[in-house]
């Protein structure tokens, strides 16, 4: 790794900032001790210094991060860079695998997700998977799951509720006659907004997507992008993705990991169009990765 | 290039006679078994009970009533431990417990029959002063754990890890995870693991002889000594009598009716299971 990356987690810090204004006196608390950084008004999720260990494996590296409230923040990097283990780390998802470790400090709403309850942290943290993942069950009882799971909606409610989870995911129109069917009768971009349209039925303050859009077609991957523009007044949008394009398209942050370290974080059209670092030049050019 | 190409061909034949025999061996045995046993079978056969020796007639109405009972109370107690036992092997236990408790399973597995008989003798026949149908199905509800345990694992085994973290990303707990969506989508495989269980200790004779023994007559309850078809088939085909071996050779018959008819059932349940989508199991 070269010399350029060893200030970056610094660098993260005024990347998230929107107007001039704050950014001084960010720096000013940049530069004083990371541990004490508090969660600004903008920021629905800060995460300082993370360091994520597999066994011995040290996948991230002293990550500092912010995601701010009612944005779409992209996560870009070459495969194994770490950015699939770090937005697990949002949710604690990590944690159902074996022998992995965490340090550093998440907080969501200035409160320390590493010891909220996991289970009502998760349902506030929604996610979304690379492949889409529908239970085999009816489309109903998809999207009615996190609901009855979570005690969130007596039966005469659920109806009205997941109609609503399915409307907001633009899936209503496609469904709504066979709501009963098993949702492996969907095609696969109908799947993944099912579990989009499962995950917003108990109402998450964020949204964490896996590379969502993978494994579809242009058409189904233009659809879910039309539709996190929509969600973004209704929560904060985390997305991992291997497509440049769609970083761009979507995003208004992107975050550059390389190797487990956080190489380059900034508004979208200014990483875009004048990256800071040689790095993610190179990546989003095309030259390597 | 001659030796190469004959001993090809020799393979081939031996293997494939093999082959051939296996399949040969059971449709031998059903052949037989249709023709032995159909021409003994009547009707009465399924509503009577055993006729004195030397009279003619008579059925084992008593032997399929009580085997019923016996197995029911067998499935009663072996498959809620088994089940319960595999959710913990598959969900739960760690690295060094799976091991323990696989290596285990395999081994009551191995235990041959007639010493679980002998175990549940002395330890439910001997205090209680005598025979039951309860000592019986404890026998063969001990014989079904490891096999309920194993294939409890393997279905469970099968469901992809991402339905799993699509629950828990939900907020559901690991084990509202495991009720809800982990067991279900198993439970096919489950119920088709446990009637080829049901099947295989329907057969079993040995630990019966000392615990169920028989009975010549009806008996109720749990308490009594109670007739079951493969002591039954034991008891009558040792006998003096051709009438009692034509009885024998009827309940062989009707026993291997009911395990295959179970284990063509058990079979079409898991092939009509809703199928994973390519890729996710």
């Amino acid at each position: 790794m070269s010399s350029a990356s060893n200030a970056e987690p610094k660098r993260s810090v005024p990347g998230h900032i929107m107007t001039q204004r704050f950014r001084p006196a960010l720096e000013k608390r940049a530069s004083g001790g990371e541990s004490e950084r508090k969660t600004t008004p903008e920021a629905k999720i800060t995460a300082s210094n993370i360091h994520f260990y597999y066994g011995s494996f040290q996948a991230l590296e002293d990550i500092s991060l912010d995601f701010t409230r009612n944005r779409i923040t992209a996560l870009i990097g070459p495969s194994g860079c770490g950015k699939s283990t770090f937005i697990r780390t949002l949710n604690r998802m990590h944690e159902t695998v074996r022998g992995t470790r965490l340090q550093g400090t998440i907080r969501m709403d200035n409160e320390d997700i590493l010891k909220h309850d996991v289970n009502v942290l998760r349902r506030r943290v929604g996610m979304v998977f690379q492949k889409s993942n529908p239970f085999p069950k009816s489309i109903f009882e998809n999207i009615s799951y996190g609901l009855r799971v979570n005690g969130m909606a007596r039966r005469k409610e659920l109806g009205e509720l997941v109609e609503r989870s399915l409307r907001k995911a633009a899936l209503w129109d496609e469904v709504k006659d066979k709501l009963s069917q098993s949702a492996y009768g969907l095609s696969g971009g109908q799947q993944q907004r099912l579990c989009i349209a499962r995950a917003l039925t108990v109402d998450p303050e964020v949204l964490l997507l896996d590379e969502p859009c993978s494994a579809l077609d242009p058409i189904a991957t233009a659809k879910i992008e039309e539709l996190l523009f929509e969600l973004k007044d209704q929560c904060t949008i985390v997305i991992v993705t291997h497509n440049m394009q769609q970083a761009a398209r979507v995003a208004d942050f992107t975050a550059f990991f390389l190797m487990g370290r956080l190489i380059e974080f900034n508004e979208t059209k200014v990483i875009y169009t004048a990256p800071k670092n040689k790095e993610t030049e190179d990546y989003i050019t095309g030259r390597f990765g | 290039m001659n030796a190469k190409k004959a001993v090809n061909f020799i393979m081939f034949s031996l293997t494939g006679v093999c082959a051939l025999l296996t399949v040969g061996i059971l449709f031998f045995i059903l052949g037989y078994m249709a023709w032995r046993g159909a021409a003994s079978l009547s009707w009465s056969f399924f509503t009577q009970l055993p006729a004195p020796v030397g009279e003619p007639g008579g059925g084992m109405a008593n032997a399929i009533v009580g085997s019923g009972k016996v197995l029911l109370l067998a499935t009663v107690i072996g498959i809620p431990i088994g089940f319960l036992g595999g959710v913990y092997l598959n969900e739960y236990a760690g690295m060094t417990m799976s091991f323990v408790i696989r290596y285990a399973t395999d081994l009551l597995n191995g235990v041959p029959s007639i010493v679980i008989g002998i175990v549940v003798w002395a330890l439910v026949v001997q205090p209680m002063g005598h025979y039951s149908a309860m000592a019986g199905g404890i026998a063969l509800g001990i014989m079904m754990i490891p096999i309920s345990v194993r294939s409890t694992e393997e279905f469970l085994h099968a469901v992809p890890l991402s339905l799993r973290e699509a629950a828990v990303a939900l907020g559901a707990s690991k084990w509202k995870a495991i009720a809800t969506v982990v067991i279900p989508a198993a439970m096919r495989g489950i119920i088709t693991g446990t009637m080829l269980d049901f099947a295989r200790v329907a057969g079993e004779t040995a630990p019966l002889l000392f615990t169920a023994l028989g009975n010549s007559f009806w008996s109720s309850g749990y308490n009594q000594p109670t007739a079951t078809l493969p002591a039954m088939i034991y008891t009558y085909a040792i006998s003096a009598y051709d009438d009692w071996h034509r009885q024998a050779w009827a309940a062989g018959f009707v026993l291997l009716a009911l395990v295959l008819t179970i284990n063509v059932i058990a079979r079409l349940v898991v092939s009509r299971g809703i199928h994973m989508p390519r890729g996710a199991a």
